[in-house]
């Protein structure tokens, strides 16, 4: 079963949940965390592993192939993202605009454009007790996570598809890169605050799972805070609340030395069994 | 005219609270709202909307069923997975089509067109503090987020030159990706939040070794710098090093989350406790910019 870990808003929690659901999981069962925050990965640092692999990844982008060129703007005219300029007699590719969609270089008719391939980042694979951690880091001035997002789910596929749970912690927001970590997941949890602004950015992540037509339920991290709106809407759109996770000074401070929560923390400890409870049950169910 | 962009690369290290509370300070500033797949900024200063724009950006391919003789050229060759075929229909996956038009050439019958997508909503609106504040809102799953990002920049600055403003205060989105980049395109000085947490050291570290490709100044704010001392001094090292001036320190403090739940901004909250502090940033900022 893929569960994917989400939230419109940053800093609500995706990555302690992700990394203290998948832990205690793995005392018991077979199971996967892939860090999908390829640009801020972060469960790294919660998870002491022993590295066992690590693999560059890339995207394919044309190059342009002087000799062979007849400039006949083809590809210009092809290219949807502006990512091919003319300069007098010269092909100017932009790769950075580029979406690997390889319609210039096929439809050239001289070949002048041969796809090249250009570095993304780095996907890492770690175990640490029973756990197996796969981490992909976006290399810096690179804009576009989406592929190396995608590849990284073809590496669980690939190396993965006999675990019990994939945990996957996800990028925030709803655009490109959201969609492309929660589309092939079984199921989906939001963790939010109680507060205007994590109530706003849940209603925009619902209505964007929604959309994917995804099971999902909601997990209210810093219970205690704010207001107790959350609860309205979730009850009023049907959206189960598997936990309250406390708020606490205590809680802030282990967070920040990188420590695990759910050993040393009974109530967060009592809240994380029983989203893993519900996930069993979710998981029984055809 | 400066423009000021707050980023932090991870998410909830207080960036829309710091945006916030420099809003109730800064005169002759228009606001900017770049987080545009999750703006909150709106929420504590309550815009009247003044003006509304449809974005349009890139397009979606659709297949005309009545043209399609579902010869499966559109599925062999697109390239992200968008051509699906069902009960021996293609249809388009809207939110897999990237829009790049391979299957639109490829097509031999003709029957695929590419319709332009509304991706999103840009609004210029006045503040209830008086101020002008640009913002947007990106359609679900919609993958131009950069543009947005500069669409709204780029009418927050129309209107800073027409109102003869001297500031352009920019909240950014969480990340090193294209909206992040988009918002950094530009500016003048790059306010970095923080937390003394390793996991918002580590994303700072990579926010800023993408700043410093703009080569842009930069200060940083300490969030909760009271959670943990050890990492602070970490960080002021980080600072020294990179040469970004230290701003300020804040204190981890629950009038964060009372203020946002009661919808105001810190000073307003607690003046006495806040405003000197956010008054002082706000000073050392035009003092490096100006």
């Amino acid at each position: 079963m893929r569960i994917a870990i989400a939230s419109g808003k940053g800093g609500t929690g995706k990555t302690t949940l992700a990394v203290n659901l998948a832990l205690r999981a793995s005392e018991t069962d077979h199971v996967v965390l892939a860090d999908l925050d390829v640009e801020e990965p972060n469960s790294g640092i919660f998870i002491q592993g022993k590295l066992l692999s690590e693999e560059q990844k890339f995207r394919p982008v044309p190059v342009w192939q002087k000799e062979a060129c007849t400039l006949c703007g083809k590809c210009k005219e092809v290219c949807h993202y502006n990512a091919i300029l003319i300069l007098g007699n010269e092909i100017l590719v932009l790769p950075e605009l580029c979406h690997s969609c390889h319609a210039c270089s096929e439809l050239c008719p001289a070949g002048a454009l041969p796809m090249r391939n250009t570095p993304l980042g780095w996907l890492r694979s770690y175990k640490s007790g029973h756990l197996d951690f796969v981490e992909s880091r976006l290399d810096i001035g690179v804009e576009m996570a989406s592929p190396l997002i995608r590849q990284t789910l073809e590496y669980l596929d690939r190396n993965f598809s006999e675990a019990d749970y994939q945990f996957l912690d996800c990028p925030p927001g709803t655009s490109c890169s959201v969609i492309t970590a929660t589309k092939e997941a079984d199921f989906i949890i939001l963790v939010t605050e109680p507060t205007p602004f994590g109530l706003y950015d849940l209603s925009l992540a619902v209505e964007t799972m929604q959309h994917l037509a995804k099971p999902m339920a909601v997990v209210v991290n810093r219970y205690g805070i704010g207001n107790d709106e959350v609860f309205r809407y979730c009850e009023k759109q049907q959206i189960p609340v598997w936990a309250k996770l406390p708020n606490r000074r205590q809680i802030a401070e282990l967070y920040s030395n990188g420590e695990i929560l759910y050993t040393r923390i009974p109530d967060f400890r009592a809240g994380i069994n029983d989203i893993l409870k519900q996930l069993k049950t979710q998981s029984a169910q055809p | 005219m400066k423009e000021i962009v707050i980023i932090s690369g991870k998410g909830g290290t207080g960036k829309t609270s710091v945006a916030a509370a420099l809003a109730c300070i800064a005169e002759k500033t228009v606001l900017a709202d770049c987080d545009v797949d999750a703006a909150d900024l709106h929420l504590i200063l309550k815009p009247e909307i003044l003006a509304r724009e449809d974005f349009y950006s890139g397009c979606k391919a659709e297949i005309d069923p009545g043209k399609c003789t579902s010869c499966g050229q559109c599925e062999q060759v697109c390239r992200f997975s968008a051509i699906a075929h069902e009960g021996g229909f293609y249809h388009v996956k809207a939110l897999a089509c990237e829009g790049c038009g391979y299957c639109y050439h490829a097509c031999p019958a003709g029957a695929i067109s590419l319709p332009e997508q509304k991706v999103g909503e840009c609004y210029v609106s006045k503040t209830r503090l008086g101020s002008k504040l640009v913002h947007a809102k990106l359609g679900i799953g919609a993958d131009n987020s950069g543009k947005l990002v500069a669409k709204v920049k780029k009418e927050a600055k129309q209107y800073a030159e027409k109102e003869k403003q001297d500031f352009i205060l920019v909240d950014g989105s969480p990340g090193i990706g294209c909206p992040v980049i988009s918002s950094l395109s530009g500016a003048d000085f790059v306010l970095l939040v923080t937390e003394p947490t390793l996991t918002g050291l580590s994303d700072l570290k990579r926010v800023w070794e993408l700043a410093k490709k703009f080569r842009i100044p930069g200060g940083c704010i300490i969030n909760k710098a009271d959670l943990n001392p050890q990492l602070v001094n970490v960080i002021k090292e980080f600072l020294r090093d990179e040469n970004l001036l230290h701003l300020t320190e804040l204190p981890y403090d629950e009038d964060f989350h009372h203020a946002i739940t009661l919808g105001q901004s810190l000073v307003e909250h607690a003046a006495a406790k806040w405003r000197a502090q956010f008054q002082n940033i706000w000073h050392n900022i035009k003092e490096v910019t100006l």
